[in-house]
């Protein structure tokens, strides 16, 4: 026995109360023994050199929207498909679980580093192409940013927060500041905006405004503290912090700088002929969602609850995130986890006493530019017309019956 | 020892005396058939279209022989891929009315020219020739009855077509940093 030990006896009485109403089985271990785990996993040189999670957490992405066309398809090909937000804890999604979008459905393609060149040319003084190798020697950034699909819109159908708002991301991401990479070449006046393109089959190309380009994009290599993973543009990607997805473009290979809007097709699908649609599906709205307790989860009973969710905002950080227990009565103020950064997912957290009762739990989210998420109400009485238009930043009520199941209350 | 101490000012002299130059020095300098290889964006006024022409009928032609039909259907209305002619409506009907069809829809022919060029056919993107993708641009303007018969689409005539909605969209707002998505939408 190592009663005799002091430390070791702090430790008993410590367990002890942990165990708090456990008995032991008639098979009693020799006292202090913890019982052992039935089953191992035995370590593989695999397993070494990249780890697994456990077995029994079974939390996956899923095709989005929910009922579309299968990802992968017949023929390997992949479309979108959502991250499991229901199970999310803190601010970063693993980069296996970020959710993936593409312009059409598309092979994910394998591209060796080595060869893989990103070329700056148009309007600029000197066109540069550089290696991997040669961003690897630039200065560096390392920052979080939410990525979100612009039809990342929730309907009344949608059983779970992950098919209504799966199809939001958030990463640390490492890079080379593309300001850093324009001025290394040299934007002439004329160039106002650029064009960013990836080597992918579509090679997708969204159009970007220059003020953009040199505030904040960046051309990322690292994601989550490793490289980018393919499904996400390996080994390249543009991050347009807070503009609608498709800006990001994957497989980044080539940065044209032009003297006006080109009109890609990305730009093309943007097409709208109101302002304010157009406006509205450029730059990400200031958003939140409760992801715990969410639809399709199920509260044991009344009592305490840690409500739990994230908030976000394409105008910058997340200033104040205030969340309502009966149905949008009374708010009150969460609490934020840590610091808030810009155009990056924020963990929020208040404490809830269930009292049993059927409610509706809700979240709201303001920037710190002091735009507030709205109601789907308030949209519709601001446009003087149903529904919400270009992204959908619309408060996400659920309702929680008295039995405790949690639903999606869109009506 | 003179010479260390005199770095600091060395160096704020040469960063102010080649504030216009590259900082770093690294990349290389792609030549101009580089640039051209890669380059394959199009503006609304074409400046970077390739020779090369196409005639409607030889658009239609490309369209069976390169395998549209067969996502798009044998009248670009009834395949499983994205419809490729407007839907029937009384003349004069506003564009925006006509469907999400992209060679009726986009504002600039070079749109069209530039998507088919980069996108088609599916999994061969890439494989077809200048001549083909300007025939295959008439082909379909003209099923949407933007272009007539005997029109004949090169770097000159696709940037003048007139498509419907070349004035009809709207601009996206004028982007500046911490602005808000729209100017008086406090949501």
């Amino acid at each position: 026995m190592g009663a005799t030990r002091p430390d070791r006896r702090g430790f008993l009485k410590g367990s002890a109360a942990l165990a708090g109403g456990l008995t032991l089985g008639a098979t009693e271990p020799a006292f202090g023994q913890l019982p052992n785990p039935e089953t191992y996993v035995k370590g593989t040189d695999e397993l070494i050199a990249y780890g697994e999670r456990s077995g029994f957490v079974t939390s996956v992405r899923v095709p989005h929207p929910p009922g579309s066309q299968a990802s992968p398809d017949a023929f390997g090909k992949v479309f979108h498909v959502a991250a499991p937000l229901q199970d999310s804890v803190g601010m970063i999604t693993p980069s296996s679980l970020h959710f993936i979008g593409t312009t059409r459905g598309s092979f994910v393609p394998e591209i060796d580093p080595r060869e893989h060149r990103l070329m700056i040319h148009g309007l600029v003084d000197r066109p540069l192409t550089f290696t991997m190798q040669d961003l690897r020697r630039l200065p560096s950034v390392t920052r979080p940013h939410f990525i979100e699909c612009a039809g990342n819109r929730s309907r009344s159908s949608h059983k779970t927060v992950q098919e209504t708002h799966g199809m939001t991301s958030c990463a640390e991401w490492t890079g080379v500041l593309l300001s850093t990479l324009l001025k290394e070449a040299g934007v002439k006046d004329a160039g106002k905006w650029i064009v960013a393109e990836g080597v992918e089959e579509v090679k997708g190309a969204s159009s970007i405004p220059m003020e953009k380009a040199m505030d904040d994009c960046l051309v990322a290599y690292g994601m989550n503290g490793e490289a980018v993973r393919p499904q996400n543009g390996f080994p390249l990607r543009l991050l347009v912090p807070g503009f609608e997805g498709i800006f990001n473009s994957k497989y980044l290979r080539r940065v044209k700088v032009v003297d006006r809007y080109y009109m890609t097709y990305n730009d093309y699908g943007h097409l709208n002929r109101e302002p304010d649609r157009a406006a509205l599906g450029y730059q990400i709205g200031p958003k939140s969602v409760i992801t715990f307790p969410s639809a399709g989860q199920q509260l044991p009973g009344r009592g305490f609850y840690e409500i739990s969710g994230l908030a976000w905002s394409g105008g910058g950080a997340v200033g104040k995130v205030e969340v309502s227990t009966d149905g949008g009565r009374r708010w009150m103020d969460a609490e934020i986890q840590g610091t808030a950064h810009r155009m990056a997912h924020t963990r929020f957290r208040y404490q809830w006493n269930w009292d049993g009762q059927e409610t509706e739990l809700l979240s709201r989210c303001t920037d710190e530019i002091g735009q507030v998420q709205p109601t789907r109400a308030q949209v519709a009485e601001f446009f003087n017309r149903p529904g919400v238009p270009g992204q959908d930043n619309s408060i996400q009520p659920w309702r929680i019956a008295s039995d405790g199941s949690v639903h999606n209350a869109i009506s | 020892m003179r010479s260390l101490k005199l770095l600091p000012l060395v160096m704020l002299l040469a960063s102010s005396a080649l504030a216009q130059g590259p900082t770093y020095g690294i990349g290389t300098t792609p030549t101009a058939e580089d640039i051209r290889a890669w380059d394959i964006s199009i503006s609304p006024s074409g400046e970077e279209l390739p020779p090369g022409s196409g005639t409607v009928e030889e658009g239609a032609l490309v369209y069976r022989r390169t395998g549209c039909a067969g996502c798009h259907g044998a009248a670009g209305i009834d395949g499983r891929a994205p419809r490729l002619v407007k839907r029937d409506a009384e003349p004069g009907t506003d564009p925006w009315n006509l469907g999400r069809i992209l060679p009726i829809r986009a504002p600039y022919a070079t749109v069209v020219w530039d998507y088919i060029n980069r996108g088609m056919p599916l999994n061969r993107e890439g494989t077809l020739t200048a001549d083909q993708v300007y025939a295959l641009t008439a082909y379909l303007l003209n099923l949407n009855d933007v272009i007539p018969d005997d029109a004949v689409m090169d770097a000159q005539s696709l940037p003048q077509v007139e498509m419907p909605n070349r004035d009809a969209w709207a601009a996206l707002p004028d982007w500046k940093p911490g602005m808000p998505r729209l100017p008086g939408y406090p949501h």
